[in-house]
C-alpha cells in the first residue's frame, strides 16, 4: 500500500482501484461472522478455494470472507454477487455443487436457498428473503460486501470520503451542527444526543481531549457491536476521526473486551493499515490535523461498559463506576474532556455526514432518528442481526423479519435492552420500537438486545435469571444495587422454590424503587426493570407461585408434581432405574408409582420415559 | 471566590462555587446522614445514604449530595418523602447485611427501623463496604495496602491475595476510621497485630513507652525526610 500524501493522491488511488475492479465480476462472499464462524465458515471458504482452483476459476471469481450476513440461524451463509443469490446452511460438501451449478453453469442450487417453514415457498435472491425485507441497513450495509481486512475494499465503497470532506471542507462546528441536526442518539444505552455530547465536550476548555469507542458489549447474547467491529472496522475508525476533529481530540481509544479476539485483531490491523496509509497520524493528508487510535482490551466485566468504569479501566484502575458529574465530557480519560460513544454510534457518523443530516433525520420517529441494529435471539425462527428504521414495531421485527416463534408455539414476551431491560408482553406487540416508547412500557433500548420468549418460559424464573446475572455482575460499590440485588435474588429464589410469601411482592417493589432512584450507576438504576415489568404484566404468575405453589409454565422444578399415568405406563422400569432417590416403585409388570415424599423433583423420569407416562403439574 | 445561589428545602443560600450539595446543606445547618463521606477523603458515593432530591417537580431525581456540585438555581430537597424512603430502604438493606453494626442499628432506629425485613446471610458481618479504610490507607497513609476485591457476591476489603501485606506499615489508620469497628486490631505486649501481620512496636529511647511499628516510623521518616532515629523518641518526650 502506498502512503497517501494528499487529498488528490487519495482520489487518484481510489480511482485506480476502482478501475481495476469490474462490478460484473463473479464474487463469492462467505460469511465469517460470529454466528457462521463456529458453524464452519472457514472450512466452507477453504472448500471454495480448492474447488475453484480445481475448476480453473481462480482469478475469474473473487472469493471473500466477510462479516455477518444477518440471518445467522441459517448459517453458513454464502452470497453470490452480482446475482445476489443467497445460499444458506452451506457445508463444505455443498461447495462442489455450487461451483459447478452456479459459478460455471449460471444456475441456482435450489436446495440451498431460503424456504419458508410454513408455505414452503423459496426465495433465491437476498431481496426476496422475508428476513431482509423491511430492513434498512446503514451500519450493517457493507458487512456482506467487503473483506474487513482490506482497506481497499473499504475505499472502493466510498470509505474515508467523509473524513476527507470533514478535514478539508467543514469546520468542527459544522460537523457538530450536522450531527446534532441528524438527531443521532447514542446506541450504547441511554440514548443521549450525540451532537449535544460533542458540543458540550468541545466547549470545555482544554488542550488535550480524547474520544473513546465503547466496544465492551457485555450483554449476554448480544453481538451487534462485535459484528461491526469484526466486519467493518474502518467505519468505526473513520467515525472517530470525524469526532476527534469535531471536539478537538488528537487521540482515540477503542475499548474491546478480550473475549472478542477477532474484533481486537481486525481493529488492530485496520488501525495499522490506516496509519501506514496516512489516514491516521500526524498531519493527516496535510490537513494539519493529527489523530491516532489505540486499542485497549477490557477484562470483559459487564459493568466495564459503563462509561466511567470503562475510563477507569483504560487508565489501569479497577473498573468501577464513579458518580457523575463530572461527566466524561467535562472530566474523562486521565482527567481530560472525553467523548465516549458506542460502536454503532461511531459507525453511523460517516454516513450521516456523507448523506446529510436531513437524510438521516428523515428516517425513524420524531425523537428517535435513523436505524437501530438488534440482535434477535431466543424463541424466534430467524435469530440473527437486523437493522430497521426506528419505529418499526415489535411485531414486524419478531414475526415478519424474525419469522415468528418456532414449533408453532405462542409468543409470550420480549425482553429488550439487555439483562436489565424489561419484559414486554403480547399486548404491546404493535409498539413502535424507539427510545421513548420502550421506556413508557418499562423497558429500555439498551444497546439493542432482543430476547424473544414463548409460553415455555416462566416469567418469575426469567426475572430470577436476569437478577442473578446482574447480581454476579454488579460491581458492589453502592448499597442499593449490591444489597438490593442480593435481596431480590433471595426473594426470587424463595418464590421459585415454593417458599414465596404474600408480602414478597411489595417488598420487591420497595427494593426496586430504591434501586432505580438511588443507585450510583446505570446498572443498579435499571436492574429492577426485569422484576418491575414481570410484576406488572405477569403478576398472576407470581401469585400462582406464591399462593398455589404452582408454576404455570412448568419450569420451576420444586413446584412441580411428577406422577405416573397408569394407563400409559408400560412398566418398562426405565424411570425406576433413572430415579436418583429410589422414589419410583411398583409391582412387576404393572404401572409404577412415585412416592411424593421421596421425590426430589429432578425431572429425570420425565426425560427418560418413552411413553409419556410421567405427568407433570 | 465566585458564589453560587441555590435553594435547599426552599431556603435560598449562597455558597462558594465547587461546594458539594452536602457542604451547602451543612452550611445551612441541615443534617444529611452519611456513611462513606469523610471531609479529609475524596468522596466516591458508595453508601447512597446522603441522597437528596434535585430538580423541579415532576422531573426530579435523586443524587448523592457528597459529590454533586452546587449549580446556580438548583432546587434541592434533603428530606422529601422520596429521599426518606430511599434512605429507609438503604438502611434496612445495610441492617440485613450487618445486623450487629452499632452505627447502622442507631441510624436505622432514627428512621424507625428496628429490624430488617430482609434475610441476613451472615449474622456476624460488620463491614458495610463504605470504603473509608481503603481510601484512608491510599490517600492519607499513602501506601494502598488494602483494597476492595471482587464484585457484589463476594466483595470484601482485603490485602492482596488475602495474605499479610508487605506494604502495610501497621499504622492502624484503617481500623480507626472504620465506622463499624470491623478491622481487627490488637495491641498487646509490645506487639500490634493488624491484617494478619504482627508488628514489633519500637520503644521510646527516653521514656520506654511503645511508640509504633518500625515500618511506620520508617514511613514517617521517608515522608518527612528526617532520619528514622528522629522518631525513636515519642511525642511526649520530644
Ligand atoms: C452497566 C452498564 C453497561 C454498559 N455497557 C455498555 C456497552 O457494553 N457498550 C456501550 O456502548 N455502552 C454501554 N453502556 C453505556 C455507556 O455507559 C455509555 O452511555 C455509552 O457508551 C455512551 O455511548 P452512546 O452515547 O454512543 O450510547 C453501559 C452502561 C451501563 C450502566
Ligand atoms: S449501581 Fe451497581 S454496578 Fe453501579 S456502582 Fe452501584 S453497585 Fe456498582
Ligand atoms: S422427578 Fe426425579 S426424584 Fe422424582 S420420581 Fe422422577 S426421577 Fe425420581
Ligand atoms: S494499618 Fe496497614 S492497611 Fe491499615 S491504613 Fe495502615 S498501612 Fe493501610
Ligand atoms: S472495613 Fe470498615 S471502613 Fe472498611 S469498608 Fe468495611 S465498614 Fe468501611
Ligand atoms: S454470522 Fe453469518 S449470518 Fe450472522
Ligand atoms: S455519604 Fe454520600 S454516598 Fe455515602
Amino acid at each position: 500500500m502506498p502512503k497517501i500524501e494528499s487529498v488528490d493522491h487519495l482520489t487518484e488511488y481510489r480511482r485506480q482501484i476502482r478501475a481495476q475492479r469490474d462490478p460484473k465480476q463473479q464474487q463469492v462472499l462467505v460469511c465469517s461472522g460470529p454466528g457462521c464462524l463456529p458453524l464452519g465458515s472457514t472450512e466452507v471458504a477453504q472448500a471454495f478455494q480448492e474447488e475453484m482452483q480445481a475448476k480453473g476459476l481462480q482469478g475469474k471469481v473473487i472469493l471473500k470472507s466477510t462479516g455477518c450476513h444477518g440471518l445467522c440461524a441459517h448459517g453458513v451463509r454464502v452470497l453470490l454477487r452480482p446475482q445476489e443469490i443467497a445460499y444458506e446452511k452451506v457445508t463444505p460438501e455443498d461447495v462442489p455443487e455450487v461451483v459447478e451449478t452456479s459459478l460455471i453453469g449460471g444456475k441456482v442450487v435450489e436446495r440451498l436457498v431460503y424456504q419458508d417453514p410454513v408455505s414452503g415457498q423459496t426465495a433465491v435472491h437476498k431481496s426476496e428473503v422475508p428476513f431482509y425485507q423491511g430492513q434498512k441497513p446503514l451500519v450493517l450495509r457493507k458487512l456482506d460486501e467487503i473483506d474487513p481486512e482490506s482497506l481497499d475494499d473499504y475505499l472502493v465503497v466510498g470509505g474515508y470520503r467523509t473524513m476527507r470532506k470533514v478535514l478539508f471542507k467543514m469546520s468542527p462546528e459544522e460537523v457538530i451542527d450536522a450531527v446534532e441536526r441528524s438527531g443521532l442518539r447514542g446506541r450504547g444505552g441511554a440514548g443521549f444526543l450525540t451532537g449535544r455530547k460533542w458540543r458540550l465536550c468541545r466547549q470545555v476548555p482544554g488542550e488535550m481531549k480524547f474520544v473513546i469507542c465503547n466496544g465492551d458489549e457485555g450483554d449476554p447474547g448480544a453481538f451487534m457491536d462485535r459484528a461491526v467491529m469484526e466486519g467493518d472496522p474502518h467505519a468505526i475508525i473513520e467515525g472517530m476521526i470525524v469526532g476527534g476533529y469535531a471536539i478537538g481530540a488528537h487521540q482515540g481509544y477503542i475499548y474491546v473486551r478480550h473475549e472478542y479476539p477477532l474484533a481486537v485483531k481486525r481493529l488492530t490491523q485496520a488501525v495499522a493499515q490506516a496509519r501506514e496509509f496516512g489516514l491516521l497520524g500526524n498531519n493527516i493528508l496535510r490537513s494539519g490535523f493529527d489523530f491516532d487510535i489505540k486499542i485497549s482490551q477490557g477484562s470483559g466485566a459487564f459493568v466495564c461498559g459503563e462509561e466511567t468504569a470503562l475510563i477507569a479501566s483504560i487508565e489501569g484502575n479497577i473498573g468501577e463506576p464513579m458518580p457523575r458529574p463530572p461527566y466524561p465530557a467535562q472530566k474523562g480519560l486521565f482527567g481530560m474532556p472525553t467523548v465516549i460513544n458506542n460502536v454503532e454510534t461511531w459507525a453511523n457518523v460517516p454516513e450521516i455526514i456523507n448523506m446529510g443530516a436531513e437524510w438521516f433525520a428523515a428516517l425513524g420517529t420524531e425523537k428517535s432518528k435513523g436505524t437501530k441494529v438488534f440482535s434477535l435471539v431466543g424463541a424466534v425462527n430467524h435469530t440473527g442481526l437486523v437493522e430497521v428504521p426506528m419505529g418499526t414495531t415489535l411485531r414486524q421485527i419478531i414475526f415478519e423479519l424474525g419469522g415468528g416463534i418456532p414449533g408453532g408455539r405462542e409468543f409470550k414476551a420480549v425482553q429488550t435492552g439487555g439483562p436489565s431491560g424489561g419484559c414486554i408482553p403480547k399486548q404491546f406487540l404493535d409498539l413502535p420500537v424507539d427510545y421513548d416508547s420502550l421506556q413508557e412500557v418499562g423497558s429500555i433500548m439498551g444497546s439493542g438486545g432482543m430476547i424473544v420468549m414463548d409460553t415455555t418460559s416462566c416469567m418469575v424464573d426469567v426475572a430470577r435469571y436476569f437478577i442473578s446475572f446482574l447480581f454476579e455482575e454488579s460491581c458492589g460499590k453502592c448499597t442499593p444495587c449490591r444489597e438490593g440485588l442480593r435481596q431480590l435474588l433471595n426473594i426470587l429464589n424463595d418464590i421459585t422454590s415454593g417458599e414465596g410469601k404474600e408480602e414478597h411482592i411489595s417488598l420487591m417493589e420497595e427494593i426496586c424503587t430504591t434501586m432505580a432512584s438511588a443507585s450510583l450507576c446505570g446498572l443498579g438504576q435499571s436492574a429492577a426493570n426485569p422484576v418491575l415489568t414481570t410484576l406488572k404484566y405477569f403478576r398472576a404468575e407470581y401469585e400462582a407461585h406464591i399462593r398455589d405453589k404452582k408454576c404455570p409454565a412448568l419450569v420451576c422444578r420444586p413446584l412441580l408434581t411428577y406422577t405416573i399415568d397408569p394407563e400409559a405406563c408400560t412398566a418398562c422400569l426405565a424411570c425406576v432405574r433413572e430415579c436418583p432417590v429410589g422414589a419410583i416403585s411398583g409391582p412387576k409388570k404393572e404401572a409404577q408409582r412415585i412416592d411424593q415424599d421421596i421425590c426430589i423433583k429432578c425431572g429425570r423420569c420425565h426425560d427418560v420415559c418413552q411413553f409419556e407416562a410421567i405427568k407433570v403439574e | 471566590m465566585e458564589e453560587v445561589g441555590l435553594l435547599i428545602n426552599g431556603i435560598y443560600l449562597k455558597v462558594p462555587q465547587g461546594y458539594t450539595l452536602l457542604q451547602a446543606a451543612q452550611q445551612l445547618g441541615v443534617d444529611i446522614p452519611t456513611l462513606c463521606y469523610h471531609p479529609e477523603l475524596p468522596s466516591e458515593g458508595n453508601c447512597r445514604l446522603c441522597v437528596v432530591e434535585i430538580g423541579e417537580h415532576p422531573r426530579t431525581r435523586l443524587v448523592n449530595s457528597c459529590t454533586y456540585p452546587v449549580e446556580p438555581g438548583l432546587n434541592v430537597q434533603t428530606h422529601s418523602e422520596k429521599v426518606l424512603q430511599a434512605r429507609r430502604i438503604t438502611l434496612e438493606l445495610l441492617l440485613a447485611r450487618a445486623p450487629k453494626a452499632k452505627l447502622i442499628q442507631e441510624l436505622a432506629a432514627e428512621m424507625g427501623i428496628h429490624e430488617s425485613r430482609f434475610k441476613s446471610e451472615d449474622p456476624y458481618e460488620l463491614c458495610i463496604l463504605c470504603g473509608l479504610c481503603v481510601r484512608t490507607c491510599r490517600e492519607i497513609v499513602g501506601v494502598s495496602a488494602i483494597s476492595m476485591a471482587n464484585r457484589t457476591p463476594g466483595k470484601l476489603v482485603t490485602t492482596p491475595f488475602l495474605e499479610p501485606s508487605d506494604a502495610c506499615i501497621g499504622c492502624g489508620s484503617c481500623a480507626f476510621v472504620c465506622p463499624t469497628e470491623v478491622i481487627p486490631y490488637i495491641e498487646k505486649d509490645g506487639k500490634r497485630i493488624i491484617w494478619g501481620r504482627e508488628f514489633e512496636l519500637v520503644r521510646c529511647n527516653i521514656c520506654g513507652n511503645y511508640i509504633a511499628p518500625m515500618a511506620q516510623l520508617e514511613h514517617w521518616a521517608k515522608l518527612t525526610g528526617e532520619p528514622v532515629e528522629h522518631y525513636f523518641v515519642c511525642r511526649d518526650c520530644r
